[in-house]
């Protein structure tokens, strides 16, 4: 009799604590989702609405208005250039952080680093100080009558300052895992080095390398603060995307600020898709080599 | 034996023969390592210290001159207080994020766990403009709240808001793989032992995940201190209310006041640097004990 009263005694117990952890999960999952659909979702879902609201066509209407395209053209010019740069030059430091010792590459290592640290407005800041009137380099290209500040080649420079650390962060780890043995190898069969580099170290490193063009693109794509500085908010001239939403706001033309964000809000769901892809073959990749 | 030998001849073999390659070796990597000094150099270093040379122009006076600019300080104590609030928020809440990402299974978990890194892939200034038009008076909330006498938009709340969305991400991004490294066997361990939940999540997972919790709330808070697009149009900014730091050094420079703007961002700078400075080693120390 009392052995079946214990046995019933110890599955309640557990059974409660059971119960218990499971009441605590649904509790988690239900704040993280909560926290993330505040944040997050909602206010997805409200941008779509709000730039929808007075019809579809806006967008149509918006989207051919000759400011807007010239808008999304210089974009695009400053995010192939950035993407560009950062990649080749982005390869060539993770390379030389990984692959050489020498006196100041802790240094060098922090420097990547530094971009982190600074706010968009500084980095702008410190182009107007360097190429700005009374700038450092002013003279030297007002006398050869080059145009950098409040004009384009400003606006490229900051954006690469501000992406300098993505692609380089994501391939010095990569970098490190895959070693020296396949290179030295690819070597001492008598291939190039060019032959190495694109027949055994990108292969390597592709899933790492497309996530860092990804998030530089991004990056790229999305930046403000320091562009707008630079920019000298010339009408038509200076204008990327982000800073025609900027002075669309400012100027009450809400419609057409909300549908160029609708279209920069949908560029960006398609690179977090491939963002996701990247990282898990990324991962994939690297649990093979381990 | 055999080994050595053949190692010593083929050693031998190159340093006899393989004297111009290896000069030619030599040269290549000196390039390289020339091509990202100079990269790193004009690009990173010239703009720092373009900006350092101008905040520290008049030394130290330039700094006090900096806290005499009306509406200095209010900027810059806004931006410490939200900054470091939005940290400690996402911490906690990216630590959270991150073990219901790992641990649980449930539906929906993929979606979340892309979500979460909208925040690296969408503009700053569009997220910005995605809180206004949900909580903004027009919005389906602010509409709501606005009824009953609550604004968001506009008010220093609104400031925190857009720092905790930007920076979702980041520590849920450098804990996961921390999480996904530690073996559940351990926290089941810990279970059976008798601990309740809490206590094995304090034992076991918080210790491993520490560091990664550490990093992930410092570059938050970096990004914070420094974050522009999302604010600029859902504070107002206004001065001496919700005017940030950086949306303050904006306007400066804007208004051709570029000495004055190279004030506040350095002091701005200088006050983050000793603030991750102490926490880096404060958690450092405890680290060792």
């Amino acid at each position: 009799m009392s052995a079946v009263a214990a046995r019933d005694a110890v599955p309640t117990d557990l059974e409660r604590a059971r119960r218990r952890r499971r009441l605590v999960r649904s509790l988690l999952v239900i704040g993280c989702v909560g926290y993330v659909a505040v944040l997050l979702l909602l206010p997805l879902i409200g941008i779509i609405r709000t730039a929808l609201e007075p019809g579809v066509g806006i967008v149509r209407e918006t989207l051919t208005l000759p400011e807007v395209r010239h808008a999304f053209y210089l974009t695009g010019i400053i995010t192939v250039i950035t993407v560009v740069v950062t990649t080749v030059f982005g390869l060539i430091v993770a390379w030389v952080l990984v692959r050489q010792r020498f006196h100041g590459r802790a240094v060098m290592n922090a420097l990547v680093d530094l971009p982190f640290a600074l706010s968009p407005v500084t980095v702008g800041l410190a182009c107007v100080l360097l190429f700005g009137a009374n700038g450092w380099f002013n003279e030297f290209f007002a006398a050869r009558g080059i145009q950098i500040i409040f004009a384009v080649p400003a606006m490229v420079l900051v954006t690469i300052f501000i992406c300098v650390p993505f692609t380089i962060r994501e391939l010095v780890p990569v970098l490190e895992e895959i070693g020296l043995d396949e290179e030295d190898a690819s070597r001492t069969l008598g291939a190039s080095l060019w032959q190495t580099f694109f027949k055994v170290t990108l292969p390597n490193i592709r899933w790492a390398l497309g996530y860092g063009v990804a998030l530089t693109t991004a990056r790229a794509i999305g930046e403000i603060g320091a562009v707008l500085i630079v920019s000298g908010l010339i009408k038509g001239k200076t204008e990327t995307a982000t800073i025609f939403i900027f002075t669309a706001i400012e100027e009450r033309q809400t419609a057409e600020a909300f549908v160029v964000a609708l279209v920069l809000a949908a560029i960006s769901i398609v690179l977090l898709v491939l963002l996701e892809a990247f990282r898990r073959r990324s991962e994939k990749g690297r649990g093979h080599t381990t | 034996m055999m080994a050595s030998v053949a190692q010593r001849l083929r050693y031998r073999d190159t340093s006899s023969r393989g004297s111009p390659p290896r000069t030619a070796a030599v040269a290549r990597h000196l390039a390289l390592r020339g091509a990202a000094i100079l990269y790193l150099g004009l690009i990173v270093v010239l703009p720092v210290l373009a900006v350092i040379r101008e905040g520290f122009a008049g030394g130290l006076a330039a700094l006090r001159e900096a806290l005499a600019i009306p509406y200095a300080w209010d900027a810059i104590r806004l931006t410490l207080i939200t900054s470091i609030l939005a940290a400690v928020i996402n911490a906690v809440m990216g630590t959270a994020l991150a073990y219901v990402l790992v641990r649980f299974r449930f539906p929906g978990r993929r979606v979340l766990s892309s979500v979460v890194d909208l925040p690296l892939a969408i503009p700053t200034l569009v997220t910005g403009l995605m809180l206004v038009s949900l909580y903004g008076p027009n919005g389906a909330i602010g509409g709501w709240l606005a009824e009953r006498g609550i604004q968001v938009v506009f008010t220093k709340f609104a400031v925190l808001l857009a720092l905790l969305v930007v920076t979702l991400p980041l520590v849920v991004r450098q804990v996961m793989p921390v999480l996904q490294e530690l073996d559940p066997a351990e926290e089941e361990a810990a279970s059976t032992l008798g601990a309740n939940a809490w206590t094995s999540f304090r034992r076991v997972v918080l210790p491993a995940v520490r560091p990664a919790v550490v990093g992930g709330t410092l570059l938050t808070f970096a990004r914070c201190l420094g974050e522009f697009g999302s604010v600029v149009l859902i504070s107002g900014n206004l001065p001496g209310k919700t005017l940030t730091a950086p949306v303050f050094i904006f306007q400066l420079a804007n208004q051709f006041r570029p000495a004055e703007a190279a004030a506040v961002a350095t002091l701005l700078f200088a006050l983050a640097f000793v603030l991750v400075l102490v926490t880096a080693r404060l958690t450092r120390r405890r680290e060792d004990a």
